[in-house]
């Protein structure tokens, strides 16, 4: 009697500005727009038809806005239904939402890590509010929200040491979450929800939507974004995660979040090129929608069967 | 500056205080010495805050971020439960605060009269900070008093922290309130990066504690000022680098009078999670220490990097782009350009271009008529007669100074004339240029004219810039109507 793996059958880094749900007007969200951050939108919706294609059990994701400094959290708490009102732009994003959590794959995932010496701790308080930047990214994957989430916090202790210490820290979170991953038997889909270059505009037009007002903040910010784009569609990914540090801090990007190194660690640094739908700025930040999916490239990450047990 | 006491000040700032964001003195009061007397400092803060008998507090929490300038909190009765986002197994925090909804309104407009940009919330649900929580939870449990919540922007450096500050005065003051500022933040802010018995808690290390002591020690003298131009050495030394620099003293600071005259109270202070924590309270007082470290440029309106996607302001003056030198103010809301309630003696007049903050065009004091600085633009319409000297791009543009120094002239001859005076009032002149070589032979060619015949003192000055794209400027002071002299 075998048991199979889980896998990971697709990884995916996309950002999660507000703007984007604005713009598409879901039923959920109250302010309302006439149009907007098309490029990024139209990115999004290509990469959820190609998730139509794969059969996925839960979604990960690891947002920069539940940011903890004591160690890595992960939502324990099955079920959530509030309302998100996003803090820095209220006026774009105040969503009614629902969500299921899988309690029982964060936990394994968070018993690895523990096992592998990292710093964690199970949030199981049902007052806590889910922050807006999972909701963002969570929606603009799968808006029928159909899917359970494993919600697992921004680990922010770059902000003692260097970046240098905070991806070896999501590098094992990665590890330890495709162990976990393979021991459950589900197939999961990775979301690293960050955007790339992150120099914010601090001032903003009169009708967010115009995009006569959106570009890149600066060109020094847009090279560096193309630099690891370029990476992420050649399968390049030990370059990335060498020059990582010091793309954050040189574009001041939200892979400092630790979400990124955390996605291609647990894909075990693919070699095969993740499929880039779509690159778009706003408010000035860089932000790419691009998925890896190990089935198209050969064998999905952990998917081989093994005897029950082994991997359990 | 000079300082009045709080008893003196029936309105206006009559209190500082410093208190910590973290929620342990709110949830865990028990399970730490330290967490309890954090906790027993803000009941005493509190009743001193009481005793003071303020209508208004006006709260800076570092804890609650910001990129697109700064917000406040406007909504009438926000309503929560809260849960913060690290400490999350302490509990949950229900709240429903009193917040002074005017005031923000006023707040805000004054900050945009400064130059920044702001703007007030007021939606369901939005995510009060777990610092802003804490303080209003523990300083008017029973909203006792309302309150005001601004943002921390993550990217504001001293000079618009200080502008921010001096725009929550200037509301203060136009509304006439009696208000006690609080400040949410630690002093070292390191946590510990792994869970800790809290029996356990100390400060993070010798280093961290060797500069709160310091902090502390300055405090308890009444000087505000002196940490507040410390603050980028506070940074460097004992401040995580989570946001740009150590921003709350700037901001109280500037709220209450940019001096050190206050009696300075430490009510406590404790390490919570390796951070430093302490209540902190700054009455003012004419017995503090004085003026002693005055040596940074002090700042009244905000021109840096807050454009990049402005359109044209309010009042129809272009926005400029970013540049070296100072950037121009932008028109203020009518609100915000008015005096001071208090001000005696204040002529405003429709016949003169408005003024680009809270001063009036003259004042009357004895035999004297004092003029606030006087440009080109033409009253209504903002424009600049002869083109301005920037454009919206920001880069210099030709323009025509004898066509400003002739409305210059034009402007000033209206105000005095709206004081009771004339022209031929003047007494004395102070001329500002921003180019001697270029524009000095036309200029003085069109003063001789307009104003030679009155023999008044003249003084001309170059200077690099001023707050709205123009050339010329003139400061005067002339005759009062009805004077003896």
């Amino acid at each position: 009697m075998t048991k199979k793996k889980g896998e990971i059958v697709a990884g995916i880094l996309a950002p999660h500005p507000p703007h984007l749900v604005y713009a598409e007007n879901p039923p959920q969200n109250e302010p309302k727009a006439e149009c907007g951050w098309e490029e990024l939108r139209w990115g999004y919706e290509r990469l959820r038809r190609d998730l139509e294609s794969i059969d996925f059990d839960v979604m990960l994701i690891i947002s920069p806005h539940w940011q903890t400094y004591i160690g890595t959290h992960f939502i324990g708490v099955p079920h959530f239904e509030s309302k998100s009102v996003d803090p820095v732009f209220p006026n774009l994003f105040r969503f009614d939402y629902t969500i299921d959590y899988d309690v029982a794959l964060a936990r394994a995932i968070h018993d690895e890590a523990r096992s592998d010496g990292l710093v964690v701790k199970m949030m199981e308080n049902p007052d806590f509010r889910v922050d807006y930047g999972t909701i963002v990214s969570a929606h603009m994957t799968r808006p029928q929200w159909d899917k359970p989430l494993v919600g697992i916090s921004s680990q922010r202790s770059r902000h003692y040491y260097s970046v240098e210490v905070m991806q070896e820290q999501a590098i094992t979170l990665g590890r330890a979450t495709r162990r976990a991953i393979e021991a459950s038997g589900k197939r999961c889909v990775l979301l690293a929800s960050n955007s790339l270059s992150h120099r914010h505009f601090t001032t903003e037009s009169d009708v967010p939507e115009d995009m006569s007002r959106e570009h890149i903040y600066n060109h020094h910010q847009y090279l560096w974004d193309m630099q690891v784009i370029d990476l992420i569609r050649s399968g390049r990914s030990t370059e990335l995660m060498d020059i990582m540090p010091e793309f954050v801090e040189q574009s001041v990007s939200e892979a400092e979040a630790g979400s990124l190194g955390w996605l291609i660690s647990a894909l075990d640094y693919p070699s095969f090129g993740a499929d880039v739908y779509a690159y778009g700025t706003v408010i000035g930040t860089g932000n790419v929608v691009a998925a890896w999916f190990p089935g198209r490239a050969g064998e999905a990450v952990g998917a081989k069967t093994t005897p029950a047990g082994a991997g359990a | 500056m000079s300082a009045q006491t709080e008893t003196e000040l029936e309105t206006g700032v009559i209190k500082g205080l410093i208190v910590p964001g973290l929620p342990q003195p709110l949830l865990a009061p028990d399970q730490n010495e330290g967490w309890g007397r954090i906790r027993a400092a803000f009941e005493a803060a509190r009743a001193e805050l009481l005793a003071a008998k303020p209508d208004l507090i006006l709260v800076y929490s570092t804890m609650w971020p910001s990129v697109i300038g700064h917000q406040i909190q406007a909504d009438p009765r926000p309503k929560w439960v809260h849960v913060d986002e690290l400490f999350h197994d302490l509990g949950s925090i229900p709240y429903e605060f009193d917040v002074d909804e005017e005031f923000a309104h006023t707040y805000c407009a004054a900050a945009r009269a400064r130059g920044l940009h702001a703007r007030t919330i007021a939606y369901h649900g939005f995510p009060i900070d777990t610092g802003s929580v804490v303080a209003l939870k523990l300083l008017t449990p029973g909203n006792e008093v309302p309150a005001a919540i601004t943002s921390s922007n993550v990217y504001a450096d001293r000079a618009e922290t200080i502008v921010l500050g001096k725009a929550a005065a200037d509301a203060v003051t136009k509304l006439g309130r009696r208000a006690v500022a609080v400040v949410v933040t630690s002093l070292s802010n390191r946590l510990f990066t792994d869970w800790i018995d809290p029996k356990d808690d100390r400060i993070h290390s010798p280093k961290d504690e060797e500069w709160n002591q310091k902090m502390l020690e300055f405090l308890a003298d009444g000087r505000l000022e002196d940490v507040s131009q410390l603050s980028r050495e506070i940074h460097r030394q004992v401040r995580v680098k989570k946001v740009v620099n150590f921003k709350p003293m700037w901001w109280l600071a500037a709220v209450m009078g940019q001096h050190n005259q206050y009696d300075g109270k430490v009510h406590d202070y404790a390490p919570i999670y390796g951070a430093g924590a302490a209540v902190v309270s700054l009455t003012p007082s004419l017995a503090g220490v004085g003026d002693k470290e005055y040596d940074e440029e002090d700042v009244e309106v905000y021109g840096g990097d807050r454009n990049v996607l402005v359109t044209d302001n309010d009042d129809g003056i272009p926005a400029v782009a970013p540049r070296a030198t100072p950037a121009p103010a932008p028109a203020p809301s009518q609100a915000a350009r008015r005096p001071a309630p208090s001000a005696k003696g204040t002529i405003e007049t429709d016949a003169a271009p408005v003024p680009v903050g809270a001063y009036p065009h003259a004042r009357k004091v004895g035999d004297l008529l004092f003029l606030s600085g006087v440009g080109p633009r033409r009253p209504g319409t903002g424009e600049v007669p002869g083109g301005p000297v920037r454009g919206e791009d920001g880069e210099p543009r030709d323009y025509d100074v004898e066509a400003q120094t002739r409305s210059t002239i034009a402007n000033v001859k209206a105000i005095l004339e709206a004081s009771g005076a004339s022209i031929d009032d003047v007494l004395d002149v102070t001329v500002f240029l921003i180019d001697m070589d270029r524009d000095f032979p036309t200029f003085n060619r069109i003063y001789a004219e307009e104003l030679g015949h009155t023999g008044a003192t003249r003084t001309t000055l170059a200077v690099t810039a001023l707050p709205t794209p123009i050339a010329v400027e003139l400061k005067v002071l002339a005759k009062a109507p009805g004077a003896t002299i």
